[in-house]
């Protein structure tokens, strides 16, 4: 840590809300990806692309994020091995993501963040086991960001404490961890982009169409849900983010929503939640489940 | 030799036991289990483990792994420090595919799985590297649905048992899954390691003394309150009793042996072995449906083109089915009936017998046989074929044929559905060298454009003195 004190003080550049669907990475059609596509979800890929020309303008060295799919029942996990390289198949859609990847991990902020977490009396270990398969979710927000995978990444787990406890120790935990990750961050001197890797509400479909790529057969699953998605994507719209945070206990259980994971909660708190307004690259369902991009890449401390 | 679902066993999938089953007593104990249940196990000469793990959720149905040589080296997203666990395993594609084929028959949704480096999870490594460690017995996996109710993993169970009398293979039943599934929510010393509290130990206890009692049918049907008692809520809530109840025949007839029970960091793990008996309890209380084909809420795309909907022929054996009285009723409340519904109208001439008008299974609508009678007055139109006496009368067969096609109008609109969704007709005649030209004119008028399946047959005689009776299937 002696060297971040002689660094720039680190800050988190940018924020964004960046869902994990694997259907984008298949209807994109990228080399690492053994599915083909011939098209598909295109508001959310072109919304995605709007976020990387955002992200292109800004300088940043190192992506954490936050992802549903790596589920840890005992603490919040922090990958801290250098180098990963493997083939992730998709344990629910296997016939559309299988997607080679080669992941360069930004150690000592991972072990940054372990140590902050652990002085807020978090519940954290870190992940050094070579063989360790990378979760789609984290794979999939990475890609769709930084397909070049151009950055370092730092992963964080999903502590379900939701399930032990209850949506609001999830959100003093996730909320805790965002100011362990602020803190890890500015203390090392990185300039981080961080991925909350969720949708919003996320009831799936039960049945699949026979062409994946159909978009007549997408839509949300329910009005409800429709709903409760319009009313938080407008919050951040507006810049209301502690007020999207206070409403998440009831946004979760409600609209059957991914915020469970705490990805969300951990970004706005480590984002210091911000005011000013997030900009909505895109909003589509995928398999019934509603997804937006929403990013706050002018939002620089 | 006959296939059939010949044992159930029951085991606990953390990677402690295979990994490290020397850091804690009780975690070598539950190894020790393994190993006693293994031999237990090839004893019975199985052809096939069939592995249903809680700890593979699916989405999209039901999967079932069908790679032939799955290799990887797998790590536990959890407890990930406990090192890599490399495996190379023999699964048995031909009855994956028979599986996943009596799964749809039952319309399930379900689909194989054969994708190199598909992520099998580590309960199913777990259970295999114990169970079959030099591949001594093929192995097929099952994953379990988050959504799937009792009813659906009621009948993926059956559908399990089909598939073995289908192949006629001898096939061992596999639940992963812990009893309590409590973790600490801290990392512990090893030594430490117990059960996370006095409530989950007495529930585990009791669950295990139903089983060596061979009781499973009734730990089934308590899955919904151990749920609630010693459960917490993670990706898929406890079901596995449910399938693995319906695999081996749903009662409580078993020897059942516990071979062993431990904490696996909080977790209540066990390892018990079911095998069907002659004897054993035997009472069991169906206080809910039992059911033979599942018709959820699987079509949410819409239209059968979209959602790969499997309604083949329902296999229905023994429905439990809630007697629903309509009539009048209006089509949408009877699309909206319970998708193993009887249905009978005041519309329709009244059934002679015990049986409804009609019956919806799954996605098709059954008609009992049905006459000319007019409904009220049993009236015959066209006149009956006979007297009071027996003696032969003279009759319409014209006017009969009319009001066959009337009445079941009546049913099928009743049910919600119309002629328009006939899909297939059995036509009985008692005189076919009399009447089935004028049969034949009179069901082209109606039939000619909805191109039906049918079959004609003569038969000896009907119930009543009618010449003609019409057995449909429908869409409903």
């Amino acid at each position: 840590m002696s060297e971040a004190k002689a660094s720039p003080p680190g800050r988190i550049v940018a924020g964004a809300l960046a869902p994990h669907p694997p259907h984008l990475v298949y209807a994109e059609n990228p080399p690492q990806n053994e599915p083909v596509a011939e098209c598909g979800w295109e508001t959310l890929r072109w919304g995605y692309e709007r976020l990387r020309r955002d992200l292109d303008a800004l300088d940043y060295d190192v992506i954490v994020l936050l992802s549903p799919h790596w589920q840890t029942y005992i603490g919040t996990h922090i990958l801290a091995h250098p180098r990963f390289e493997s083939l992730s198949v998709d344990p629910i859609f296997p016939n559309l993501f299988r997607y080679h990847y080669q992941m360069d991990v930004d150690v000592e902020l991972a072990e940054a963040i372990h140590g902050e977490a652990a002085k807020a009396g978090l519940v954290t270990k870190l992940m050094r086991n070579k063989d360790f398969r990378v979760d789609y979710g984290t794979i999939v927000s990475c890609h769709m960001t930084d397909p070049q995978w151009r950055t370092p990444i730092v992963a964080l787990s999903s502590q379900r404490s939701h399930a032990y406890y209850s949506v609001e120790v999830m959100q003093q935990q996730s909320a805790a961890l965002g100011r362990a990750t602020r803190a890890a961050i500015e203390a090392t001197g990185r300039r981080a982009l961080l991925l909350s890797s969720n949708s919003l509400s996320h009831r799936h479909f039960v049945t699949e169409s026979a062409v994946p790529e159909d978009m007549s057969k997408e839509h949300i699953t329910n009005h409800n849900q429709y709903l409760w998605d319009m009313k938080v994507i407008q919050m951040m719209r507006e810049g209301r983010t502690r007020e999207l945070v206070d409403t998440m206990p009831e946004f979760t259980s409600q609209a059957i929503t991914e915020t469970d994971a705490g990805s969300l909660t951990w970004l706005m708190s480590a984002m210091d939640y911000p005011t000013t307004p997030g900009e909505l690259y895109g909003y589509g369902t995928v398999i019934g489940t509603g997804n937006a991009i929403v990013g706050w890449t002018g939002s620089e401390k | 030799m006959s296939g059939g679902v010949i044992k159930g066993l029951i085991v606990p999938g953390l990677p402690q036991p295979l990994l490290v089953p020397e850091q804690n007593e009780g975690w070598g104990r539950i190894r020790a289990a393994f190993e006693a249940a293994r031999e237990e196990l090839l004893a019975a000469k199985p052809d096939v483990l069939l592995i249903y793990s809680v700890m593979w959720p699916s989405v999209i149905g039901h999967q079932i792994q069908a790679d032939p040589n799955p290799k990887w080296v797998h790590v536990d997203e959890l407890f990930h420090d406990l090192g890599s666990i490399p495996y190379d395993f023999k699964m048995d594609a031909e009855f994956a595919h028979a599986f996943k084929d009596a799964a749809t028959a039952r319309s399930l949704h379900a689909r194989t799985v054969s994708y190199y480096g598909f992520p099998i999870d580590t309960g199913s490594v777990v259970a295999l590297k114990l169970l079959t460690p030099n591949n001594e017995v093929p192995a097929c996996i099952v994953s379990s649905n988050v959504y799937s109710d009792r009813a659906e993993t009621v009948v993926l169970g059956k559908a399990a048992a089909d598939a073995a009398k289908a192949t006629g293979k001898r096939v061992v039943a596999v639940v992963v899954t812990t009893l309590s599934n409590r973790l600490f929510t801290d990392f512990i010393d090893p030594k430490d390691d117990r059960i996370h509290s006095p409530k989950d130990d007495e529930w585990n206890q009791k669950m295990l003394e139903f089983l060596e009692a061979g009781r499973l049918e009734d730990v089934a049907q308590l899955s919904r309150e151990i749920h609630r008692q010693i459960r917490v809520s993670k990706v898929v809530n406890f079901k596995p009793m449910w399938w693995l109840s319906a695999a081996l025949g749903q009662h409580n007839n078993y020897t059942g042996k516990v071979y062993d029970y431990a904490a696996l960091y909080g977790t209540g793990a066990a390892v018990v072995s079911l095998t069907p008996s002659t004897s054993g309890v035997g009472d069991k209380e169906y206080d809910e449906e039992d059911v033979e084909v599942y018709a959820g809420n699987r079509n949410v795309l819409g239209g059968p083109e979209g959602g790969e909907v499997h309604a083949g022929p329902a296999p229905v054996k023994r429905v439990q089915a809630e007697a629903v009285e309509v009539g009048p009723i209006a089509p949408a409340a009877a699309a909206s009936a319970a998708w193993s519904a009887v249905m009978s109208t005041d519309a329709a001439p009244k059934p002679v017998g015990a049986y409804p008008h009609a019956r919806r299974v799954g996605d098709l609508l059954y008609l009992s046989g049905i006459g000319p009678r007019q409904p009220g007055t049993d009236a015959i139109p066209g006149g009956p074929i006979r007297g009071a006496d027996g003696s032969p009368l003279d009759y319409d067969i014209r006017a009969q044929t009319r009001a066959v096609i009337e009445n079941i109008r009546i049913i099928l609109e009743a049910a919600g559905s119309s002629l328009e969704k006939v899909v297939d007709i059995t036509v009985f005649l008692v005189d076919m060298d009399r009447d089935f030209k004028g049969y034949n004119e009179v069901y082209a008028e109606t039939f000619e454009p909805i191109q039906a399946t049918r079959t004609t047959v003569a038969v000896r005689a009907l119930p009543t003195p009618i010449a003609v009776e019409f057995k449909v299937v429908a869409l409903p």
